[in-house]
């Protein structure tokens, strides 16, 4: 089975415009979750959908699904996210196990809640890729000259432009392997390795490139919410 | 949701719109493979004149479109059932004008967004199941759907002597329609005259083809299609006049830029019925899936769709435009966008 994690469990705006997390903020009438939710909800080859949503918030989820979402919301399920990326992801995985049991079948395909602009060519293309390579990141060329500084006042070294990219979602994994990788790391490189595709990289475990678009943004500061309203029609924020 | 259109906002230019696309009353489509019509090309070209380019630009193109439901809140189509779009938006309901002649009626592609979408959201009625056509075929549905409407309009006007029915032209249009007099006239001599020989080499199934410029001094008949359109009318309707008979219909689908003269003097001492008929309505287009479902119809229309490779970017997009310039009749592509 093919399963969407979404991971929408931050608390915090980082935009000092509410006190609303971001991925419940209002784009172009609707919260931005419900956008990303439902190019998931269209997808027939996803099975089902697990939201990762911080406890304080569940009840708050639950209530918008039932408010916005018309298409399959039997698939929709909400659970409670973790501490950090990671184990909101690890979260997810356990309720899907519970519900479907441990398979080698069985796939994920986590996104942030926070990228509404996700397009259905890049779902498409993960679940390919998961399907043949068990692991795939969503990426796009990086178009600024990445400068590396070990110490934040110096240049330590700047990469070839060419063979850098700017990480997005979705990150896909076959869940048996995400779950091996996920339980062989410590807890210091839990605190470390924030990024699910990293755990993988680490551990040798070749991560295929699947490319997104530049418009797969992620909702982060005000001015990315400004731009994404822009880009929808909606309103902007001072 | 929100939805990638992607609009022509200049002749060779794309640029994407993102709308929120809510889910009420509609059928939501994800298309699957569409066909480039000549008018979509005049806009990539820039063919068409200035003031229309500043008028209906920025506009998605595509009117041939074929997909799958993802949503349909009234359940009369299943979750990946194959469907073909019907670009024409109805006006008000009236029993006695056609949907597509209707003055409040409007077209997508011309004028509104058309089916190069990420997602299609359309009123139940502009849907129509197309069963297990292949993909590719179902993708030119409207395009065969045209030739529908305008043998429904000709077999109610024209008399009914209709020993021989001519079409004038050799592209895709004329190919289509001689397919479809051919399926629903079997008794009639069907006759095609074109400028191209190779093109008219593939006219296999009809009686006769001629060359236009060799038409016989003893040729004539009943009733003719005009399918040349663009700087072709002229030349097409005046043969017609001339070689048509008494009282035959003439049924004028070509489109022209310019605007042609016409021997008025013969129409009127032959009694002509000239016709116009362009686009068409849901009726047709179950016509011409009806149509599309017999073997030799299929096998007929494979020779004349060409499948670029699948489009998955803008570039894409550009490419297949390409393409269709270089395409002796239809150009197709799978989206994956």
């Amino acid at each position: 089975m093919i399963f969407a994690g979404i991971l929408a469990g931050g608390t915090g705006s980082r935009m000092n415009i509410a006190d609303m997390p971001k991925q419940f903020l209002d784009l172009g009438g609707r919260p931005i979750v419900i956008h990303t939710l439902e190019k998931f909800l269209l997808n027939e080859r996803i099975d089902e959908i697990y939201v990762g949503v911080h406890p304080g918030w569940l009840t708050h989820m639950e209530s918008l699904v039932e408010k916005y979402i018309k298409v399959k919301r039997e698939c929709v399920h909400i659970v409670e996210g973790g501490t950090d990326r990671n184990s909101t992801i690890m979260n997810i995985v356990d309720a899907i196990e519970a519900k479907h049991g441990m398979s080698e079948e069985h796939y994920i395909i986590t996104h942030d809640s926070v990228r509404p602009f996700l397009t259905s060519r890049i779902i498409n293309d993960n679940i390919d890729a998961v399907l043949k390579y068990k692991v795939c990141d969503t990426v796009i060329p990086a178009t600024d000259t990445i400068v590396v500084s070990e110490n934040g006042e110096n240049i330590s070294e700047i990469p070839v432009r060419d063979k850098m990219y700017q990480g997005q979602t979705p990150q896909s994994f076959q869940m048996t392997l995400l779950r091996r990788l996920y339980e062989e790391l410590n807890e210091t490189e839990r605190g470390i390795l924030t990024d699910a595709c990293k755990i993988a990289v680490v551990r040798n475990q070749p991560v295929y490139l699947v490319q997104g678009e530049p418009s797969n943004m992620k909702l982060t500061t005000i001015s990315d919410y400004n731009i994404a309203q822009a880009m929808v029609g909606g309103n902007f924020i001072d | 949701m929100i939805n990638y259109i992607y609009q022509l906002v200049a002749p060779g230019a794309f640029a994407i719109k993102y709308e929120d696309m809510d889910f009420g009353e509609n059928v939501v489509i994800k298309p699957c493979y569409m066909a480039i019509c000549h008018a979509d090309q005049r806009y990539y070209l820039g063919l068409r004149d200035q003031q229309v380019l500043n008028k209906k630009l920025p506009m998605a193109l595509i009117h041939e479109c074929c997909g799958e439901v993802v949503y349909d809140p009234s359940g009369t189509y299943k979750t990946g059932e194959k469907v073909a779009l019907i670009p024409n938006v109805k006006g008000c309901e009236d029993p006695v004008i056609f949907e597509n002649y209707a003055s409040d009626a409007r077209f997508l592609s011309s004028g509104s967004d058309g089916f190069l979408r990420e997602y299609i959201d359309l009123p139940l009625d502009r849907v129509v199941s197309c069963g297990k056509l292949m993909p590719k075929l179902a993708a030119v549905t409207e395009f065969v759907s045209v030739a529908a409407h305008s043998v429904r309009r000709f077999s109610v006007i024209s008399h009914e002597r209709r020993d021989t029915i001519a079409v004038w032209g050799d592209g895709s249009l004329a190919f289509v329609m001689a397919n479809i007099l051919r399926l629903e006239f079997p008794e009639s001599k069907i006759v095609v005259i074109g400028k191209n020989s190779r093109k008219l080499s593939y006219f296999s199934f009809v009686d006769q083809t001629i060359l236009a410029d060799f038409i016989p001094d003893t040729f004539s008949c009943d009733h003719a299609f005009e399918c040349c359109g663009g700087e072709g009318s002229y030349y097409a309707i005046e043969d017609i006049i001339r070689y048509i008979r008494p009282q035959g219909s003439v049924m004028l689908m070509g489109v022209s830029e310019n605007r042609v003269a016409i021997n008025t003097r013969d129409i009127l001492e032959k009694g002509l019925t000239f016709v116009g008929s362009s686009r068409s309505g849901r009726e047709d287009f179950e016509k011409a899936v009806a149509c599309m479902q017999d073997r030799k119809f299929q096998k007929r229309l494979e020779l004349i769709v060409y499948e670029d490779e699948k489009v998955n970017s803008v570039g894409d997009i550009h490419r297949v435009f390409q393409t269709d310039t270089q395409t002796p009749f239809k150009t197709v592509f799978e989206w994956g966008l």
